[in-house]
């Protein structure tokens, strides 16, 4: 397998101004800070947390929309351009982002088709005939029959729109998707349909993906590897039946404790997190759990655990694991 | 696992003719704005046609015959409108000072919105100092009445044709900007045009393809209501002789030149000021049904 | 607030200082200045220490700080026509222009705000649809039709008032009333939407649900709120006022500010216009600074600065 994908020690940094008082106060936001995970061809990746943890960020640094402040991105080798030239715009054909908001993401003008097949237009594959061709033999296989086909954007279902775009970004095949939240403006019943499609997809046309939500339960049902994401950092990553069953770092317990399962007992309690998050402009040394967790110790306060190895496929980042403090937080591999 | 699809329509039949399409244009009005587009269309033919339906050169001088009343007013059915001090047919002055100011404002509004769309991309576009540059230049136009600067600009260049109507071309140029520049922000930052970006287009492709025909509408109703004006600046940098100048006759110029005979030929002014208040009260109308019904659509 | 206030003060110095170099680089390009800020046959000593004063034979950055020290030291130059000092002579034509303006935008204000307001409550009714219609015909005007057609009916017509001039106060009456009526258009359509959506706000029907006396809920609560957006909008009015002010004085031949500026850029007076736009434009700066102080005054999400921080869209 491949090492398609390899983040290491990314970090985005914002400059920022607080008002406070009558001035206003320059502050660092982090809102990536130091993470590392690698994504093999044909891999799904989850990636969960709150909102505000940091996971739009980091989908975005991976696709080169934006550039790191630390750290760096390869793909298949290569270091990822965030300048928007020529070489970025061709890398645009390997890797491609699906978006929450379908309808957003569309052109209220212009008919369905003639957006699936303009990435072809945009990097001049094939002429005018292959293109349509090509446009209306995805959109089929994504269960847009032809009578949707240049029907405009506003007049199509949610779960329709977010096929369309989901075929405008798989119509140049690209061996990465970013999926953004793709089901979370959807509803319920489309939303299994949705993911459906996306594994299908990935199954036919071995595309790996970094699949971002809040949604547990359905980045449990794609995902390979469940990464797990607190304020900028990596707290937990493990395969999803083991995360869910025994997750380990003190955040990803109260998460999976929120999410109602068939396979909890009736006597699991769930854990409800104290405290409020802390600003992820504020800087504290330290863990960045350490005002919610029940575990808290004053190790906590004073070192940043790093993401340990416990085993080939799991990794925590809690001093309440971490045997080996002086290893370092060495990029993980994501195997299945 | 097949979606099940909206009604049926079939796309190609679902195409209305021209005329169909325009007789719905025209029955959602309502009568006020109908007149207001009948009129509209009546000053663009008279612009249009200036040469063919006066019935004299504009500059025609019949000393036999001057200050003529109109022949409702008890003067002879030679010249409807009258003549002016020289004789000249104050109708056919009529015509072809509608011609010349209707010319004057398309350009110049035509010349405003092209520079303002452009300011408005290229602010949105680059941000930074570009932008801060180019919202420093629309402040500046906004905060002073363009009538001072365009008559310093005047003062100090005197005064030709061309440079009269690149003068005016600067006129409104910020409103484009702005609207330019909103929604190409909103339309980069979270919408389409981002999206598209990220598939690998171009600026140009995604600046002409995308952005420009989805803020199209919002930039024509900003221009149908900043082309009144126009006529209003120009009417009135030609009444106080500064405009438009003779041999040349434009509405405004009729009026400043007419003025001395207020008292005793008063038609020489009251004609083309008619014109001037008519067409602007019109267009304005037509400016702001347009603005309602396009509004709620657009969002 | 502090902050924003020096945002716009900075701002406004910024715009006098584009003006002016506006006006330096427009009067490079037309010739030899010295020739044409003073008169054609002032003693050559006179133009020769004028040229010295503005550095001419330096390069053109120098003389562009020459000329704002010039203006500094209030050089202004010379009229052409007149031969006096092209400030004075500005200066002198003022009380006339306001002896007209300040009556206008009173009666702007009193007309607009009322029949705005008036309009909103009646919302509908055939007044309102008349109002409507009056002000859409006040802007599409022009300032010197109205002002023809006033002197038309009442000068030439009637008789009852004089069509020109400005020997008494009925002289007055017929510029006041034209160079307000089209501002009042525009003030009163502006006043009678922000205050429908002012008055479409939950606030308000709670305020009438508590039971407060409707003109009561009107005044303390609608139409405060209703003022934030129409300030801005008073603050154009100063700026159409200067540009109607021109167009009037020179319908009803008033000796002011504004017939000044028609007669010297006819004449290309240049020292004139050039004083003229700098007058202007300090007007212009310090009113909207006014407005901004009012705003920041009003509104009190401005005061703690979360309205204005700068940020885009």
């Amino acid at each position: 397998m491949t090492t398609l994908l390899q983040v290491q020690t990314l970090s985005k940094h914002f400059q920022v101004r607080v008002p406070e008082g009558w001035r206003q106060r320059k502050a660092t936001l982090r809102a990536v800070d130091g993470i590392s995970f690698d994504l093999q061809a044909g891999q799904t990746l989850g990636l969960v947390g709150e909102s505000g943890c940091g996971k739009t960020t980091t989908a975005r640094l991976v696709l080169g929309l934006t550039a790191a402040t630390q750290g760096q991105v390869l793909f298949n080798g290569q270091p990822v351009e965030s300048q928007r030239d020529a070489t970025w715009r061709a890398q645009r054909q390997n890797m491609q982002m699906v978006y929450q908001n379908p309808l957003g993401a569309l052109d209220r003008r212009l008919n369905v088709i003639s957006q699936v097949l303009e990435p072809l237009l945009i990097h001049g594959l094939g002429d005018a005939l292959s293109r349509t061709e090509q446009a209306q033999d995805l959109m089929d296989s994504m269960g847009l029959p032809k009578p949707l086909w240049y029907r405009y954007p506003h007049e199509l279902s949610g779960g329709q729109r977010q096929r369309v775009v989901l075929s405008r970004a798989l119509i140049l095949k690209p061996s990465l998707l970013v999926c953004d939240e793709p089901v979370s403006a959807l509803d319920v019943s489309i939303q299994a349909q949705v993911i459906n499609l996306l594994q299908d997809v990935q199954e036919r046309l071995g595309v790996a993906s970094l699949f971002i939500s809040h949604d547990l339960k359905v980045v449990r049902q794609v995902s390979d590897q469940v990464a797990v994401m607190y304020l900028g950092h990596i707290v937990e990553q493990a395969p999803p039946n083991q995360l869910f069953s025994e997750p380990l770092h003190p955040y990803s317990q109260a998460l999976v404790s929120s999410v109602p399962s068939l396979w909890q007992g009736q006597n699991q309690k769930r854990q409800i997190l104290q405290g409020d998050p802390p600003s992820p402009l504020s800087l504290q040394s330290g863990c960045v759990f350490q005002n919610r967790c029940p575990h808290a110790q004053s190790i906590c306060r004073q070192v940043k655990p790093s993401l340990t190895r416990l085993n080939p496929e799991r990794h925590v980042a809690c001093h309440l694991f971490a045997e080996n403090p002086r290893l370092s937080g060495a990029p993980m591999e994501v195997r299945s | 696992m097949k979606a099940p699809s909206l009604t049926e329509k079939n796309r190609p039949e679902d195409e209305v003719s021209f005329v169909q399409s325009a007789a719905m244009l025209i029955r959602s009005m309502p009568l006020l704005v109908r007149l207001c587009a009948c009129w509209t269309v009546v000053v663009l033919l008279v612009a249009i046609s200036a040469d063919f339906i006066s019935p004299y050169s504009y500059s025609q001088l019949d000393l036999l015959a001057r200050l003529n009343p109109p022949v409702f007013w008890g003067g002879s059915s030679d010249h409807w409108l009258g003549t002016d001090e020289l004789g000249r047919d104050v109708m056919s002055r009529l015509f072809h000072s509608v011609r010349i100011s209707l010319l004057v404002a398309f350009i110049s509004t035509l010349l405003s919105a092209t520079v303002g769309v452009l300011m408005g991309f290229a602010a949105a576009h680059f941000r930074g100092w570009v932008e801060q540059l180019v919202l420093t230049l629309v402040d500046f136009q906004a905060s002073m009445p363009f009538m001072i600067i365009a008559l310093a600009v005047l003062a100090f260049f005197g005064n030709t044709l061309v440079l009269f109507i690149a003068l005016m071309g600067f006129y409104g140029w910020e409103r484009s900007a702005r609207i330019a520049r909103g929604l190409t922000i909103a339309a980069n930052e979270q919408g389409y045009a981002a999206a598209v970006y990220d598939l690998g287009a171009s600026p140009w492709r995604v600046y002409l393809l995308h952005i420009l025909p989805n803020i199209a509408s919002t930039l024509i109703v900003s221009i149908t209501l900043t082309f009144p004006e126009v006529i209003l600046l120009e009417s009135g940098l030609s009444f106080l002789g500064l405009g438009v100048q003779p041999p040349m006759t434009s509405l405004g110029n009729m009026v400043g030149y007419g003025r001395e005979y207020l008292q005793t030929a008063p038609w020489i002014l009251l004609a083309p000021s008619m014109f001037i208040v008519v067409t602007t009260f019109s267009v304005s109308m037509l400016g702001d049904w347009l603005r309602d019904r396009l509004d709620p659509t657009l969002n | 607030m502090m902050r924003f206030l020096l945002i716009r003060f900075f701002r406004g110095l910024l715009t006098l200082f584009l003006v002016l170099s506006f006006a330096f680089l427009i009067l490079r390009s037309t010739g030899d200045p010295a020739m044409l800020i003073m008169s054609a046959d002032a003693p050559p000593e006179a133009l020769e220490a004028f040229r010295k004063g503005w550095g001419l034979d330096a390069p053109l950055w120098q003389q562009y700080v020459g000329y704002f020290k010039n203006l500094a030291n209030g050089h202004f130059g010379y009229s052409m026509r007149d031969k006096s000092p092209a400030m004075d002579l500005v200066l002198a034509r003022i009380p006339a222009t306001l002896t007209l303006a300040l009556p206008a935008f009173a009666l702007k204000l009193l007309i607009g705000i009322s029949a705005g307001v008036y309009a909103a409550l009646h919302r509908n009714t055939w007044i309102d649809r008349l109002l409507i219609s009056i002000s859409i015909a006040g802007y599409t005007m022009p300032s010197f039709v109205l002002g023809l057609v006033l002197v038309l009916v009442f000068a030439v017509g009637l008789g009852w008032l004089p069509s020109g001039g400005d020997a008494t106060w009925q002289h007055a009456i017929l510029p006041v009333i034209t160079l307000s009526l089209g501002g009042a258009a525009v003030l009163a359509r502006f006043t009678r939407s922000a205050m429908l959506e002012v008055m479409g706000q939950p606030y308000i029907r709670t305020a009438s649900a508590k039971g407060l006396v409707w003109h009561r809920v009107v005044l303390h609560h609608a139409m405060p709120n209703a003022a934030i957006p129409t300030l801005t909008v008073i603050g154009f009015m100063i700026g159409s006022l200067i540009a109607g002010a021109v167009v009037v004085e020179s319908v009803f031949s008033w000796p002011g500010v504004g017939r000044l500026l028609v007669t010297s850029v006819a004449n290309r007076d240049l020292a004139v216009v050039q004083s003229l736009l700098l007058l202007v434009a300090t007007t212009m700066v310090t009113a909207n600074l006014v407005v901004d102080i009012l705003y920041g005054w009003i509104d009190p999400r401005v005061r703690t600065g979360q309205a204005g921080q700068g940020k885009t869209v």
